[in-house]
């Protein structure tokens, strides 16, 4: 009957630390491997100018909506100047102000994205444009144009692939050269693209992006075209007709208006920056937990002070090491002094490395079991006795990290951290034992505390194992389950096997 | 090995996390442990139920009481000195005698002498808790010290043996004698080194011992064979034993006793959480026996019925355990 409850509860800790386990694994992206780390890039827009005699503003246009990106952070840097953030439409504007400046200037704008395929995000679908009206005999051309593009077409898509197929052929007609006599730049071609799509009544636009690539010091934004097919918006790249976004390109503003408006400067000068970093999966997992406003993160361990953070990453093992325990002891039999003063020396090995803690531990006990049995001819009362065990304990560590400090073994220091009156108590169950029941007994018991130590060491000790159980805490609910599990096992111990050996012989 | 646990399973040997788990936790509830825990109540509770006890000389329960010791055994030449609340027999000091020539030294069953103040010393650390089952003050009981029946003078060496009968739900189940050996100082615990041999509970004859986790046939200091003796009184313990679960009201508990030369049987004191050696020693593990017990209980039956159907349902034939011949 209690082994049904005990079923029942393992079950549902086990589904409540695997559930939790997986939302914050596939949906909140938290890293399995402590070495995950994604790519963030750094965007850094740097605006200089001569300042003028009046007051100065200074409106840059930024990334708002951002496919394939979401944004980690943004921020400026402005000495003087007054900074704040407009929202014009769908878009959004840096703007910084200042009464009066001298000389010249530099602003700085940076935002840090990471890539999120997740994100496709895109604006409302838009009206249909009116015809713009275009002057003779520019007018005759773009209606030509239209026309002629519109008889090799379907629909909005392949219209758009149609008419920059004929923009970009080596010999264009003379309309299309009509049209494009005074388009100097790149960017003036993608605005004359968009005037022939708004009188064939296509929604289009021109976007502006940087291509993001490892390091780049001088990076001008690129025109693409986007169009609107009626049901969403489509990405043209003007030299090819090929549908879609370069990889990584993270769209920067959208329409015609200029990158940066500056009013009382001069002499403007505007230049990108791209820098590549590699920043901890959690940071990232964090950000998206916050922009999907789950609840879990904010009481998650990465919330709390640094400080606290690394006490835990300790404290979050100890469960583990208790698991070792329970295991060492329930399921193979091996006695050890005390119930969980294995943990305590495996916590104590952490500090000291194993081979040097071995050594310290062994060499701290057999002296004071040596002063112990010392003692023991005083015919000490017990706890005065302890109490002289553990002050002995004491003055044993300060001469041992004293005489290796002196021969330069550094790790003769860290002696000082064991628990102390965990020494002490082993010194004096020891001894008893010793006295009761032979220096054989006391001597396995003495060698089974330390393989458990060694082993919960070992699995303590263990990287990924740490980073899993700080990162997914739930995960204790399942070490809490199996040890559970193991509470109502009633099998043979491992040493019962060959305890009981004389029993299996006679049948 | 997975083979060898599924054996042991058939043969029906009880294993330490079974009988923690189904044993100890589910018959014997948390707040009788007391009675088996505490020497001097499990005495007061014997003597009530008219079970026969080693006479108490008296117990020293502080500090400032360890100097009363002379006076408490001054009419007593050997007495037995032991922690209320020890564990596994550590912390007994037996005294057979004193010194002829020093008047405050004390023989040991080992034929060691000591003097008083070390005895004192070694009550003191009693009374500071160094032998109790959780380290807690206890009291330090000197009392009377069992002359045993020459029948086991060839089977142990200095020391009483006792007879450890294992009751479960008031039936006797299983049973050994537990004989002293040199290893084991004078102490009759099987994991200090004592030579247990189990014993058929119908006939009380004793089968074969067993030391450590081995088979002997003959006790290993005076070379005595060790199966083929009949406990005498045999019923009487049985009875005795079986009248632990009134006593108790424990479903599962070891019951220690020895028999004096001049008293009979005498229950030393019990145990809730009894070893599993007594398995070894009697070639057979005790599921099976238990498992008889559950199909013919009988809440109404009374001690000596009880004793009866153990005598008649447990034999070491029936059982096909190490028979001697």
């Amino acid at each position: 009957m209690t082994t049904r409850y005990v079923l029942v509860l393992a079950g549902i800790l086990t589904l409540i630390g695997l559930a939790m386990f997986v939302y914050k694994w596939q949906v909140l992206g938290l890293p399995l491997d402590d070495k995950q780390e994604t790519p963030t890039w750094t965007v850094e827009t740097t605006i200089s100018f001569e300042s003028g005699p009046g007051s100065i503003s200074v409106n840059l246009q930024i990334p708002t909506l951002t496919p394939g990106f979401a944004t980690l952070d943004e921020f400026s840097v402005s000495r003087n100047f007054a900074f704040g953030l407009n929202y014009v439409g769908a878009d959004r504007e840096a703007q910084w102000t200042v009464r009066r400046a001298d000389g010249s200037q530099t602003l700085y704008y940076r935002i840090v994205v990471y890539e999120d395929p997740d994100n496709e995000q895109s604006d409302i679908t838009p009206p249909l444009p009116i015809p713009p009206s275009i002057n003779e005999p520019l007018r005759t051309a773009v209606e030509m144009i239209v026309a002629d593009v519109s008889e090799h077409s379907a629909d909005a898509a392949s219209f758009t692939a149609v008419l920059l197929r004929q923009i970009n052929t080596p010999s264009p007609n003379s309309n299309i050269e009509l049209l494009l006599a005074e388009a100097g730049s790149k960017a003036a071609v993608v605005r004359q693209i968009t005037t022939v799509l708004a009188s064939a009544r296509i929604p289009a636009r021109i976007v502006h992006g940087i291509p993001l690539q490892d390091q780049q010091r001088q990076v001008q934004p690129v025109p693409w075209l986007e169009i609107h097919d009626g049901d969403r918006w489509r990405y043209f790249d003007p030299d090819t007709a090929i549908e879609g976004l370069p990889d990584r390109f993270l769209i920067w503003w959208r329409g015609s208006e200029p990158l940066v408006r500056v009013e009382g400067g001069s002499s403007v000068e505007t230049n990108f920056a791209v820098q590549r970093n590699l920043i901890d999966s959690i940071a990232i997992a964090e950000h998206r937990a916050d922009v999907r406003q789950s609840r879990l993160i904010d009481f998650s361990l990465f919330s709390l002070p640094i400080k606290t953070q690394a006490v835990y990453s300790v404290l979050l093992m100890i469960p583990i090491g208790a698991l070792i325990i329970t295991v060492m002891r329930n399921v193979i039999g091996i006695d050890t002094f005390g119930t969980f003063m294995p943990v305590l020396i495996a916590l104590a090995f952490r500090e000291t490395q194993l081979v040097a803690g071995i050594v310290m531990f062994t060499l701290l006990v057999s002296l004071g079991l040596s002063i112990r049995f010392l003692l023991e001819r005083l015919r000490l009362l017990l706890v005065p006795r302890l109490s002289a065990v553990l002050i002995v304990v004491v003055l044993l560590m300060l001469v041992m990290s004293i005489i290796t400090h002196q021969l330069g073994i550094e790790m003769g220091l860290s002696v000082a951290l064991f628990p102390m009156v965990i020494i002490a108590m082993t010194i004096e169950r020891m001894s008893v034992l010793w006295e009761e029941r032979g220096a054989g007994e006391a001597m396995r018991a003495g060698l089974g505390s330390m393989i458990v130590a060694i082993m919960a060491y070992l699995v303590m000790g263990m990287r990924w194992l740490e980073h899993l159980v700080f990162t997914f805490p739930e995960l204790l609910l399942i070490v809490l389950a199996v040890v559970l599990l193991l509470g109502r096992y009633t099998g043979y111990r491992v040493s019962e096997l060959k305890r009981f050996k004389a029993l299996i012989a006679t049948k | 090995m997975f083979r060898n646990a599924r054996l042991l399973r058939e043969a029906g040997v009880l294993g330490i996390n079974d009988r923690n788990a189904e044993f100890i936790m589910r018959l014997n509830p948390r707040r009788f442990f007391p009675r088996v825990d505490d020497k001097a109540l499990t005495k007061e509770l014997a003597i009530k139920a008219g079970m026969p006890v080693p006479e108490l000389y008296g117990s020293i329960a502080s500090q400032a009481e360890v100097r009363h010791f002379p006076d408490i055994v001054a009419d007593h030449d050997s007495f037995v000195v032991k922690p209320a609340r020890g564990s596994g027999g550590d912390g007994i000091v037996v005294v057979t005698g004193r010194s002829k020539r020093k008047a405050a030294s004390y023989r040991l069953a080992n034929g060691l002498l000591i003097t008083g103040t070390e005895i004192e010393h070694h009550i003191s650390n009693i009374v500071g808790g160094q032998y109790s089952l959780s380290g807690n003050p206890d009291t330090a009981l000197i009392e009377y010290c069992v002359q045993f029946d020459p029948l086991f003078a060839d089977v142990s060496y200095q020391g009483v043996p006792d007879i450890r009968v294992i009751v479960y739900r008031g039936y006797p189940v299983m049973s050994m004698v537990r004989l002293p050996t040199r290893n084991s100082d004078g102490k009759a615990n099987l994991h200090q080194g004592a030579v247990g041999a189990g014993i058929d509970l119908s006939t009380g004859r004793t089968l074969r011992g067993v030391l450590g986790n081995d088979v002997v046939d003959e006790h290993p200091d005076t070379g005595a064979l060790i199966s083929g003796l009949y406990i005498p009184q045999w019923d009487f313990i049985l009875q005795a034993s079986a009248r632990s679960y009134e006593v108790t009201g424990l479903g599962y508990v070891g019951v220690d006793m020895v028999i004096d030369r001049s008293h009979g049987p005498m229950i030393l004191e019990m145990n809730a959480r009894p070893g599993l050696n007594i398995q070894i020693a009697n070639g057979c593990g005790i599921l099976r026996r238990v498992r008889r017990i559950d199909e013919i209980f009988d809440a109404t039956a009374d001690p000596v019925t009880r004793a009866r159907v153990a005598r008649q349902e447990f034999s070491a034939e029936m059982q096909g355990a190490l028979a001697l011949e």
